[in-house]
């Protein structure tokens, strides 16, 4: 025990000295993800009140068969510019892009219109732009607005209640509550976080392993009267120090990012505060020996830095897949997955941003797992540490 | 004393080290000399523990070396191939961490490696981060560390590589006090004439096996040659590889 205390001691302090284990491990790491997330949230922000602020602006031909119509849109507040163009030109001119949205009146609207019969229009617009698609459904909105207005009108003229073409009313009551719309945004933080703490101990562990082979200094390190396993703990716990420090500089900058970034403008308010900073950081600790061990396993076996970087960075990767698993699936916090690493840190902070109770049996055999699968990878290292491989 | 008797390696298809025995005593500096790739460094990694024989046994002071906190371990200083420091840490630092792992008593460390340095002429640069010291300066410290838990084996994987000719000549007055106080001492070298000058017993390895084990001078007569290097080279068979 004493042997692994003096282990930490040593690699902790000659990592302090170096810049880039200081660098990626509590700035780059820990600070990529609330920054990446501010600027894109903002950029969502100021997109959606552009949207919904801006006048709609279309293009329309053959208004002068609908003035009716066309005075309408206008006090909807449209900005409709008369063009004349027929159906196949005005396709080809959204296609190039140079329109957004064309309605189209045809010849036979206005007798078509006066007779009550359906009267037609086209309505040109490209659906896998979504700034283009947002205003195809706006005009939308305005035309059913629009019809539903005529078609009242209609009835009551003929004495017959508009009423009885409305069987059913049907009321949209949102289940989801402020605090659960913003996961949407949210949700890829979970990812951030789990990359702020892998990032944080990255180099520590290519450093104590595959750095500590390549400067020759390991040799003289394995003919002393230390246990691999002391070697190896000390060195795990020092890389598992610089990443817990990560993770708490990457939940204080997501704390902090939050504050300044005004989501309930989209009708979102996650109440991510400090207390839920350390429930995050409590969730997320088991995982912290677990990253290390694991990052230190897989460079035990590169040759040299170089190599082990390249393997590390493939390493990085490994949280995300049980992620986007969730993702795709739209995975809902069951007890079964608390056992899959990664992905049970990533339920329990997806519960908590949703305001949702969580049980205390799941966030026992998060840990747990966690911790079960490091201790495993730590038998599998120190058996690695007693070949002759590792001597390079 | 440093004992190897029946060592044995082999790495795939390659034997690197058969049947290797022989003895390095008390008071006495022994030399293992070869070419490149005869087995002298597999050799001494078995000798210090680092590396497990397939056959045959390594034992220091009569402690057999394996197991990874056998007692053998503290007594044997050992200066592997590449002296292996730790560039962001200091000379004293480096040396300080071994002496933790050794389990030295803090109280008595500092005047410990206050003593060596002075031993070892280590105090211009004690204090200074080894990657802004020189080549020179690290064997040195590599040394000091390899001595600081006073060790009465010491064992040195080619010591003079990359070595200018005044801190060769320094290696050497070192070696020969170490020699003076009753120490084993056992270094490996490809180059015959620092074997030659400092040994008082070279055991000559070629192709995984000892070819010759005594003093230079009986070495010298067994093998009929007028010159030490004349013997080293007809009992080795062939030309190459030496200096």
């Amino acid at each position: 025990m004493g042997a692994l205390l003096r282990v930490f001691r040593k690699e902790f302090l000659e990592n302090s000295r170096d810049r880039r284990t200081l660098f990626s491990a509590l700035l780059l790491g820990p600070l990529l993800g609330p920054l990446l997330f501010g600027v894109m949230v903002s950029r969502m922000l100021d997109q959606s009140v552009a949207e919904s602020d801006a006048p709609l602006a279309i293009e329309i031909s053959g208004g002068e068969h609908a003035p009716h119509l066309l005075s309408f849109l206008r006090s909807q507040g449209a900005l409709c510019r008369e063009v004349h163009e027929s159906a196949q030109s005005a396709l080809a001119a959204v296609r190039r892009a140079e329109a957004a949205v064309v309605l189209i009146v045809p010849d036979d609207y206005a007798p078509r219109f006066s007779r009550a019969a359906p009267a037609p229009l086209l309505l040109i617009a490209d659906s896998s732009d979504s700034e283009a698609r947002k205003s195809a459904e706006r005009l939308r909105a305005l035309l059913a607005g629009y019809a539903s207005g005529i078609a009242e009108a209609r009835l009551r003229a003929r004495g017959v209640d508009p009423l009885l073409g409305v069987p059913v009313a049907v009321q949209d009551i949102d289940a989801a509550t402020p605090a659960g719309r913003s996961v949407a945004v949210l949700g890829f933080m979970t990812y951030f976080v789990l990359f702020a703490v892998l990032m944080g101990g990255l180099y520590l562990a290519i450093d104590t392993t595959a750095g500590e082979r390549e400067r020759g200094s390991l040799e003289a390190l394995l003919s002393l009267p230390v246990a691999r396993g002391a070697l190896i703990g000390g060195k795990m716990l020092a890389t598992s120090a610089y990443m817990c420090a990560s993770l708490a500089i990457a939940l204080g900058a997501f704390v902090c990012v939050l504050r300044l970034v005004p989501l309930e403008r989209l009708g979102m308010s996650p109440d991510v505060g400090v207390r839920t900073a350390l429930e995050f950081f409590a969730i997320c600790l088991p995982f912290v020996p677990l990253g290390a061990v694991a990052m230190m396993l897989v460079a035990s076996f590169a040759r040299s830095y170089r190599e082990a970087q390249t393997y590390l960075t493939s390493v990085l990767l490994v949280p995300t897949l049980p992620i986007a698993f969730a993702s795709i699936y739209s995975l809902k916090t069951r007890s079964s997955l608390m056992l899959i690493p990664s992905l049970s840190q990533h339920l329990l902070m997806t519960s908590i941003l949703k305001d949702q109770p969580i049980a205390p049996l799941d966030v026992a055999v998060s840990a747990g797992s966690a911790l079960a699968l490091a201790a495993v990878l730590f038998v599998a290292t120190a058996r690695h540490w007693r070949r002759e491989s590792m001597l390079g | 004393m440093i004992e190897a008797a029946a060592l044995r390696k082999r790495f795939g298809a390659i034997e690197a080290v058969r049947e290797v025995s022989f003895r390095a005593l008390d008071g006495e500096i022994t030399g293992l000399l070869g070419p490149n790739g005869a087995g002298k460094s597999t050799t001494l990694r078995m000798l210090y523990g680092v590396l497990t024989p397939d056959g045959g046994s390594a034992r220091i002071d009569g402690l057999d070396i394996r197991g990874e906190t056998s007692s053998a371990r503290s007594r044997l200083g050992v200066l592997p191939h590449a002296a292996g420091l730790y560039g962001n840490l200091s000379a004293r630092e480096n040396i300080e961490y071994f002496a933790a792992l050794h389990r030295i008593d803090r109280g008595r460390l500092a005047l410990r490696i206050e003593e060596l340095a002075a031993a070892l002429g280590m105090q211009s640069f004690i204090g200074r981060r080894v990657k802004g010291c020189s080549q020179g300066q690290r064997i040195k410290v590599a040394l000091a560390r390899a001595l600081i838990h006073d060790p009465q084996n010491l064992v040195l994987d080619e010591p003079t590589n990359g070595l200018d000719v005044m801190a060769i000549r320094n290696l050497r007055d070192i070696l020969r006090d170490l020699k003076a106080q009753g120490r084993c001492v056992l270094f490996s070298s490809h180059v015959m004439q620092e074997v030659a000058a400092l040994c008082d017993r070279v055991v000559i390895i070629g192709r995984g096996s000892v070819l010759a084990d005594g003093s230079p001078e009986s070495i010298r007569e067994t093998s009929g040659a007028r010159s030490l290097e004349e013997a080293f080279l007809k009992v080795l068979g062939e030309p190459e590889g030496l200096n």
